[in-house]
């Protein structure tokens, strides 16, 4: 038997550990930012919290309380539209690139694709600034939901296409064989069967557009009284929160942490909806 | 009827010089398949493939894996070219050319079985076999209920599945699930059935069911059957044809491809030797 070289062996063991408590060290500092901004949110916005705060409007300056009623609707509202904008864009972009997308021009669609993933979130309201507000000559809701359109568009059409992507072969030829067209095969066999993890990809498209306060500023602008016409300034909970975190009131500050820790719960939710609804993807027996 | 294929040529006129009769005798030829070359990119998985197929009768496909037998299979309802595949060669169906019409139409008169169950995920047992009928426009409501009766009891699935109609079509098990894609291809009323190993991965008692229910679908139905399984082929066909390496080799009477094969090589083959 050869005897082993016990020098290096040790010397092997060390590197290993310290590897492993390096990557280990690596992953709470990672974590520990969420943490500190979950607990340190909740800390400092736990008084604000109660159910004015969820149904009421802001108070005038000078009163302390009052809710956030209004950025709440506002921010529902701003996805929806968002969502409206966004999302049949990036379905049928998604659709185009699975099922024909293996061409020069699919590849740089999917290019530009993940260029746009990556655009920083204040440029794309800028877009939305000049598409939507100069012609119409007011910030409006419909600015707001437009710039959250094109934030999703990214993560939705690259999400729908591996989606369909997963889709089996041979569900494709089974649809085909009993004489359905190709599009019909598409959106009648292939849709419904990627629809859960096609969900996925939009509940996280509404995550990261939930969260967007850049380039609502100069759409939506922000509005403090109760508004749901489309066609003007609307409020939301992210230009809320930067509104009142600059402010020079205790009060306004404290609610700013208040309705931080509501969206970051929100965005928690929706993240964890998301988790629910894929964990069995297709194939597991339903009903 | 008798074809013998060596090599690419066709050899009726030799064979008519021997047995007249047999030739004259009038052939009711559903499918025709003549000189077909089939191709995946560059590489050629077919060659010069005729093969005639009569009305009513079961076609066994026989020869070992990579011989082109699913790639024959797909031509003939046109899945080959879904599959990034290119033809040549003409292939009759009723004395029509399958590449003048719409590959659409050809499906719904030639149906096809696959080596895997593949029933469609999202949908009840009921709404599996309907699907066909209900997103070709093919049947108003009424009738689907019927035409769906009447498939699976084609199918043999009738008596098993009659009282969970609305179970998920993924929840059964996998010989029912393929019997539920045979009675899926069954429902839209096809005139050809072509089984590429439909009980390859079967136990053998669905698959003696299979078997049972070719013999059965013989009446309505022309079948062209793929399978690896000599004593299947020879159980359930009327005539086999033996492919090797993208060529037939020999087309004959089932019974005299097992018991006196005039080639060599399919000897070999059906006896075990090689394959």
């Amino acid at each position: 038997m050869k005897k082993i070289n016990y020098e290096k062996y040790h010397w092997r063991k060390i590197k290993s550990t310290t590897m492993t408590a390096l990557s280990i060290m690596s992953v709470v500092i990672a974590v520990i930012p969420l943490f500190l901004i979950f607990f340190y949110t909740l800390a400092q916005g736990i008084s604000a919290l109660n159910l004015d705060f969820f149904i009421h409007m802001p108070k005038p300056v000078g009163e302390t309380g009052g809710g956030m009623a209004n950025a709440l609707m506002g921010t529902a509202i701003l996805i929806g539209l968002g969502c409206l904008f966004g999302l049949p864009v990036s379905i049928f972009a998604g659709i185009y690139l699975a099922e024909h997308g293996n061409n020069t021009f699919g590849q740089i669609v999917r290019f530009f694709t993940d260029v746009l993933s990556g655009i920083p979130s204040i440029v794309v309201g800028v877009v939305a600034y000049i598409l939507v507000v100069v012609p119409m000559k007011q910030y409006s809701a419909l600015a707001g939901g437009v710039a959250l359109g094109i934030l999703m568009i990214p993560t939705a059409t690259r999400t729908t296409e591996e989606m369909i992507r997963l889709v089996p072969h041979s569900l494709r030829e089974a649809a085909l064989a009993i004489g359905l067209p190709q599009w019909k095969t598409t959106l009648r066999i292939i849709l419904p069967t990627a629809l859960k993890g096609i969900t996925t990809g939009v509940l996280l498209a509404i995550a990261r557009a939930a969260g967007e306060t850049a380039p609502l500023l100069f759409t939506a602008l922000g509005n403090r009284f109760w508004s749901t016409d489309l066609g003007h300034p609307m409020a939301s909970l992210t230009v809320f929160i930067y509104d009142y975190a600059k402010a020079p009131f205790e009060d306004w500050n404290r609610q700013a942490w208040g309705a931080a820790f509501v969206l970051i719960v929100l965005i928690f939710i929706v993240n964890m909806t998301f988790r629910f609804v894929t964990r069995g993807r297709y194939g597991d027996h339903q009903n | 009827m008798v074809i013998i294929r060596i090599k690419g040529t066709v050899m009726i006129e030799t064979l008519q010089k021997f047995s007249p009769a047999i030739v004259s005798h009038k052939m009711d030829l559903k499918l025709e398949a003549k000189t077909v070359n089939a191709f995946f990119g560059k590489t050629q998985a077919l060659q010069n493939v005729s093969l005639s197929i009569e009305k009513n009768h079961v076609v066994a496909i026989i020869g070992p894996s990579g011989c082109g037998k699913s790639t024959f299979l797909r031509c003939l309802n046109r899945m080959h070219e879904v599959a990034g595949g290119t033809m040549n060669g003409t292939i009759l169906l009723d004395g029509k050319d399958i590449h003048e019409n719409d590959p659409v139409n050809l499906r719904r008169r030639v149906g096809m079985v696959f080596q895997k169950a593949n029933p469609f995920p999202t949908m009840s047992i009921f709404d599996n076999v309907a699907a066909g009928l209900r997103l070709n426009g093919m049947a108003h409501n009424g009738h689907i209920a019927e035409i769906v009766e009447r498939s699976l009891q084609q199918a043999a699935l009738w008596n098993e599945v009659k009282d969970s109609l609305s179970k998920n079509g993924m929840s059964i098990s996998g010989g029912q699930q393929q019997r539920l894609c045979i009675a899926r291809a069954l429902a839209v009323n096809p005139e050809v059935l072509l089984m590429d190993e439909p009980a390859s991965a079967l136990d053998p008692i669905p698959t003696a069911k299979i078997e049972e229910l070719i013999y059965e679908l013989k009446k309505d139905y022309t079948i062209i059957i793929v399978t690896h399984n000599m004593q299947q082929a020879a159980r359930v066909s009327d005539e086999t044809a033996f492919f090797y390496l993208g060529e037939i080799i020999e087309f004959d009477n089932t019974k005299k491809i097992f018991t006196a094969p005039s080639i060599k090589q399919t000897e070999d083959y059906v006896t075990g030797r090689f394959g």
